[in-house]
């Protein structure tokens, strides 16, 4: 937990030229914004690098980053599919929290947390990280008593999280339901201050942006297609663009990751799923913080374009299709309209859904693997976007040391064989 | 939204089943022979491919019997439905039942009964 002298690899972007500020702001606005510099290289890939980022997500993105900043790792590239965020980063709700029940938990999600904080002033890109708390309510007995378990384990780990009655809850967010005869009844909940959200498509641009500075190549629309080894050492990749030779390959792949794998001939224990979300048409402000149900499967919160932000559960039934079966939302936004009677009159604006790669024990997989510099980050399942900046700092350091710090140490494939599972379905808000 | 043609009911609504995940993961015999590795293999690794998937169901409103379906999983369309402890008979569905890595593995070679000399 102790991460007082956490590096937070803020070396990129030190020329004064090509910061953002308030000054390139009046400088670009003369020119009438015609003029701004390209915020990352077009890159056609080398013949070989020191190591390759396989997914040009946040987290691969972010991998790449502290690869080069803290790890001095810059003759490296970053292979994305399609284009950068595209993925789950750009289809997720956007919520960030910490408050997970175990301290392997705690680990990882509070030293993400913590890099939050600073994250847009480290990489001179505005993510709008916005800590307008993170409430989630209950909605039986049983429930209140899981969750004030769940709270003071948080607390005994540092992280703020505190328990408000249904009044309290009202006060705080005065368009809730909180009448005792409804179908899901609001009986308590707890809060974390600190959480909040992030807009999800600066944290891919900010993370590419700043790799880029510091000499990372982004690839994009290049497709891996295998993974070449040489008996137990992986010696590259093969992609739509070519042969890359590299002696470490990091795979970020999130719902793709059993693909990976099966190139490699690894095992996973993970089932790709969709996760829908929808957002409304936009309105007026109306809801300051973001509302979690784990019971009804829904989380909603008002994004600056005014949009609600509604994030439902998970399809039951694996699938690649990036859109989800309609019963889910169709459940979700009943109990919604239940819990915020003003939502049931606005129209729906968009439906999406990412396809999540769920572990058996709701925590993620950040692990080496049998094949000396083959590395797999994933298993986030439902929860990834919250934890993009601990994740690609902890898989850096993994990759460039090639053996896990004390916070990715209990996040080895090898928890499948010793049993030393982190078991998070409560904490997770979505069911696996 | 899945229509799956049951088949005892006939086609429904996919609401009204459960998904039971993967099929034809046989559980080992002598799973106290088998190493850590091995038995992880059985109990948490799962195939996930991107296409052809072959998966247990149950008609949890209907009729409560489980059988087994191919679907893809890009286009979700349902290749084959067939009845449990059989396997596939459709060209894709005997190819993703061949592909598996599960029918190579150490678990499912331990999970076939020992064959017996009867005296």
């Amino acid at each position: 937990m102790a991460n007082t002298d956490l590096d937070r690899g803020s070396r990129a972007l030190t020329q004064k030229s090509k910061r953002y500020s308030i000054f390139s702001l009046a400088r670009n606005a003369a020119s009438y914004h015609q003029n701004w510099q390209q915020a990352w290289r077009h890159a056609d890939p080398k013949p070989a690098y020191d190591a390759v980022i396989i997914g040009g997500g946040g987290h691969g993105l972010a991998s790449a980053y502290y690869l080069a900043s803290i790890h001095g790792m810059t003759n490296i590239a970053v292979i994305e599919k399609g284009w950068l965020g595209g993925g789950n980063t750009g289809r997720n709700t956007t919520i960030i929290r910490s408050n997970y029940m175990w301290d392997e938990s705690a680990g990882i999600y509070e030293h993400a947390l913590k890099l939050w904080e600073r994250l847009s002033q480290d990489l001179n890109f505005n993510v709008m990280f916005s800590q307008r708390g993170v409430l989630t309510i209950t909605h039986s007995e049983h429930e209140l008593k899981g969750m004030s378990r769940r709270v003071h384990a948080i607390r005994l780990n540092g992280i703020d999280s505190d328990i408000l009655t249904p009044a309290e809850i009202k006060k705080r967010v005065p368009t809730i339901n909180i009448s005792p005869d409804i179908r899901y009844p609001v009986m308590g909940g707890f809060l974390q201050k600190r959480g909040g959200t992030a807009r999800h498509d600066a944290v891919a641009w900010g993370y590419a942006r700043a790799a880029d500075d510091l000499g990372v190549d982004i690839i994009q629309n290049c497709e891996v297609t295998g993974l070449r080894r040489n008996g137990g050492q992986i010696t590259g990749i093969e992609t739509s663009k070519g042969f890359i030779k590299t002696p470490k390959v990091g795979c970020v792949v999130a719902g793709h990751s059993s693909v990976l794998a099966d190139m490699a001939n690894i095992r996973l224990p993970i089932a790709s799923r969709p996760l829908q979300a929808l957002v409304s048409e936009p309105i007026k402000p109306i809801l300051d913080t973001v509302i979690m149900s784990n019971a009804v499967h829904m989380y909603i919160s008002q994004s600056d374009k005014g949009e609600m932000v509604l994030g439902a559960g998970v399809d039951k039934y694996n699938s690649y299709a990036q859109t989800g079966s309609w019963p889910v939302p169709e459940h979700m936004v009943a109990a919604a309209v239940d819990l915020f009677p003003f939502l049931s009159r606005l129209r729906m604006l968009r439906q999406w859904g990412g396809i999540v790669d769920t572990c058996p024990d709701a925590s993620p997989i950040i692990s080496k693997t049998d094949i000396k510099g083959l590395y797999f980050n994933c298993g986030w399942g439902t929860g990834g976007f919250k934890s993009t900046p601990g994740s690609g700092h902890v898989f850096a350091d993994l990759i460039a040391h090639d053996r896990p710090n004390s916070i990715a140490l209990p996040y080895s494939l090898k928890r499948f064989e010793t049993g030393y599972l982190i078991d998070e379905h409560g904490a997770a808000g979505v069911a696996h | 939204m899945l229509k799956i043609n049951c088949p005892i009911c006939g086609n429904r609504d996919e609401t009204e089943f459960s998904c039971g995940g993967e099929a034809h993961i046989a559980r080992p015999i002598a799973d106290n022979k088998l190493t850590d590795t091995a038995f992880s293999e059985y109990l948490f690794m799962r195939d996930n491919p991107k296409g052809v998937f072959l998966e247990r169901w149950c008609h949890t409103s209907g009729c409560r019997r489980w059988f087994n379906l191919a679907r893809d999983t890009i286009s979700h369309e349902i290749i084959e439905i067939y009845p449990m402890g059989q396997t596939p008979k459709t060209a894709k569905g005997k190819k993703a039942y061949q592909a598996n890595w599960r029918r190579k593995s150490k678990a499912e070679a331990a999970s076939k009964p020992a064959k017996r000399t009867v005296k």
